[in-house]
């Protein structure tokens, strides 16, 4: 068989099904890509010894006709999700050697279905970032290159950036993220993956290291929609360890892959036409409005009006969060410990030398908004807001609309050290498209629509009603069907 | 609102994340960045608009008050900088 690293997750699955392939071989070809990618810097850990001793399971079970869901699967695990016996980050120093003693739910659902685990995927530390510029453990870089500027590192975006680089490098067939505010999403689209944000509570976080507990959900980057459906799946479930995860079966989400959408409502929201839009970005609109209308759907205009409002919000609630989740860095119970001469002092110079400079920026916004005199005219101010924000989708899907179209990101991927140096705010543009979805706990889906005239990948989003990820994967997979194929540059990056 | 320099070394005490003085104008300018960008939520009107706190309405879970877990204290120790026994081991507090 050719290089087994061009399968699609799917075609992988029904390659050792029917005994075309061995869990061993696709598992040893991974990692050998792997190995040829480190230029990438897309691993934090990698773990080989662990993913073949997994595959030569699954070949034993193939064998017997015992295979699961996800038999012999080699997927990457973002480093967020704490993985027994494995070095997990957050992609921080000041977890140091931190080695969990448990598995996250959703790595174990995974593994309970069979799949094998490459290794620990970089991320933007404890996941605040757009461009996975913030990690300890340097940026990665995405295998797309711009039109004409072979220099130019290009950022796979972030904070998910680990995973879509991975995916996009056909390093892994998948891999899973976390989304707090398009973490999931603005990467996918950054490099011409498939990325979905599930429903609040589709996806037990418990064993997934915190950032802002009321917006993170657990989801899956992939090659393709199908690919994406059929990780949700696995992913997906009621975890009693997590209060927020909702008891309520789980479809299957690969059977919404390639239903009809005729007669389906599609919502196009006017506020999301922001000031200074690129013409390029507006075409790729209208161009997804065009090929969900020859699918049959119906496309309304509806409004969202506290669009604006979204961001800034999410810049208060998620600090505030994160000052919260993150006090649990002490340098007492696990990590990194800095001396100091006494307590404080110890609490002050670990929190100070083991956290970079985003993380400690938010932990201090956070801080601040959450003070005395602050509180009201800060936090509670912006959860008002929320709700508002989240009214407005509610008031969409009242009027009959099953999901809205817009642009995934404002712009193309961008390279290194070319957006916050001055002013953190710029970066936080990013997200402008993606975080609305977060605040309102809405499922979305980044899949791609084609290439920019610079040769970088842009991406549409499709929101959808609460647990109607069923119906995004359809109509992502009608958008996948009738957008320009993208193909991943041959592989440059490669040592050999 | 904006930070001065003294509203700054507050939060980062209260943040438990020491700050040396290079570093307090620097940070005075970023935090205010943030600060004005969240400004323009004082225009919306919230008047009657409850705060959300959940992001879907859901019930919260209860479960039996029995002892689910436990006796797992070397798995609670074992990423510990510093233990003793089965303690943690942190500087003198008390006098």
């Amino acid at each position: 068989m050719s290089d087994p690293t061009h399968l699609s997750l799917a075609e992988a699955r029904d390659a050792l099904k029917s005994k075309r392939l061995s869990a061993v071989e696709l598992t040893q070809a991974h990692i050998d890509a792997i190995q040829e990618s480190r230029a990438l810097n897309c691993f934090i850990t990698e773990t080989p010894e662990l993913a073949l001793s997994q595959a030569r399971d699954s070949d034993a079970r193939i064998a017997r006709g015992d295979a699961r869901p996800l038999e012999g699967l080699p997927l990457g695990i973002k480093d967020l999700y704490c993985s027994k016996g494995v070095r997990t980050t957050a992609g921080s120093r000041i977890l140091d050697e931190f080695t969990p003693t448990y598995e996250s739910t959703v790595s174990a659902n995974l593994l309970r279905d069979g799949a094998a685990t490459l290794g620990k995927l970089n991320l933007d530390e404890f996941a605040m970032g757009s461009s996975n510029e913030t990690s300890a453990f340097g940026p990665v870089v995405s295998p797309w290159r711009r039109a004409g500027d072979p220099d130019a590192r290009i950022v796979p975006g972030g904070s998910s950036g680990g995973s879509s680089a991975a995916v996009a490098a056909h390093l892994c067939l998948g891999a899973t993220a976390t989304d707090t505010g398009g973490s999931i999403r603005q990467p996918a689209a950054f490099t011409g993956t498939v990325g979905v944000k599930p429903t609040y509570g589709r996806c037990s976080r418990w064993g997934i290291v915190a950032f802002a507990s009321s917006l993170d959900q657990a989801g899956p980057i992939a090659r393709n929609v199908r690919d994406a459906a059929i990780m949700l799946r696995s992913m997906a479930g009621h975890d009693p360890k997590d209060t927020t995860s909702v008891d309520a079966p789980v479809p299957d989400y690969e059977a919404a892959v390639g239903a009809s959408v005729r007669g389906r409502r599609i919502g196009v929201p006017k506020e999301y036409r922001i000031d200074g839009m690129s013409a390029e970005i507006a075409a790729l609109w209208d161009k997804g409005v065009a090929w969900l209308k020859d699918a049959g759907a119906e496309i309304v205009e509806i409004s969202l009006p506290h669009t604006r409002y979204a961001l800034p919000t999410y810049y208060i609630i998620a600090p505030a969060e994160a000052s919260s989740n993150l006090a649990r860095y002490d340098g007492v119970r696990y990590g990194r410990r800095e001396q100091g001469r006494d307590i404080t002092d110890m609490y002050e110079k670990t929190r100070a030398t083991g956290f970079g400079p985003e993380v400690r920026r938010r932990i201090m916004i956070g801080t601040y908004v959450l003070s005395a005199g602050y509180y009201d005219a800060y936090y509670v101010r912006a959860q008002k807001v929320r709700s508002l924000i989240k009214r407005d989708f509610d008031d969409a899907f009242a009027a009959g609309v099953d999901a809205v179209l817009t642009p995934a990101t404002p712009s193309t991927a961008f390279a290194q050290g070319e957006k916050g140096a001055a002013d953190p705010v710029e970066m936080y543009l990013n997200d402008v498209f993606t975080v609305t979805v977060n605040m309102a706990g809405l499922p979305g889906v980044a899949v791609p629509g084609g290439l920019a005239e610079n040769g970088l990948p842009l991406g549409l989003q499709l929101i959808g009603r609460p647990f109607d990820e069923e119906t995004l994967f359809s109509l992502a997979a009608a958008i996948e069907q009738a957008a320009p194929k993208i193909e991943c540059p041959q592989p440059w990056w490669r040592e050999n | 609102m904006s930070v001065d320099s003294a509203t700054v070394r507050r939060i980062a005490h209260l943040s438990r994340i020491a700050i040396d003085d290079s570093e307090v104008e620097r940070l005075r300018g970023e935090l205010n960045a943030i600060l004005a960008f969240v400004e323009t939520l004082s225009e919306v009107d919230i008047d009657g608009v409850e705060p959300l706190t959940s992001a879907l309405p859901m019930q919260m879970k209860k479960r039996a008050d029995v002892v689910t877990d436990g006796g797992i204290c070397d798995d609670i120790l074992a990423n510990a900088p510093m233990r003793e026994d089965h303690y943690f081991v942190v500087p003198k507090v008390v006098e």
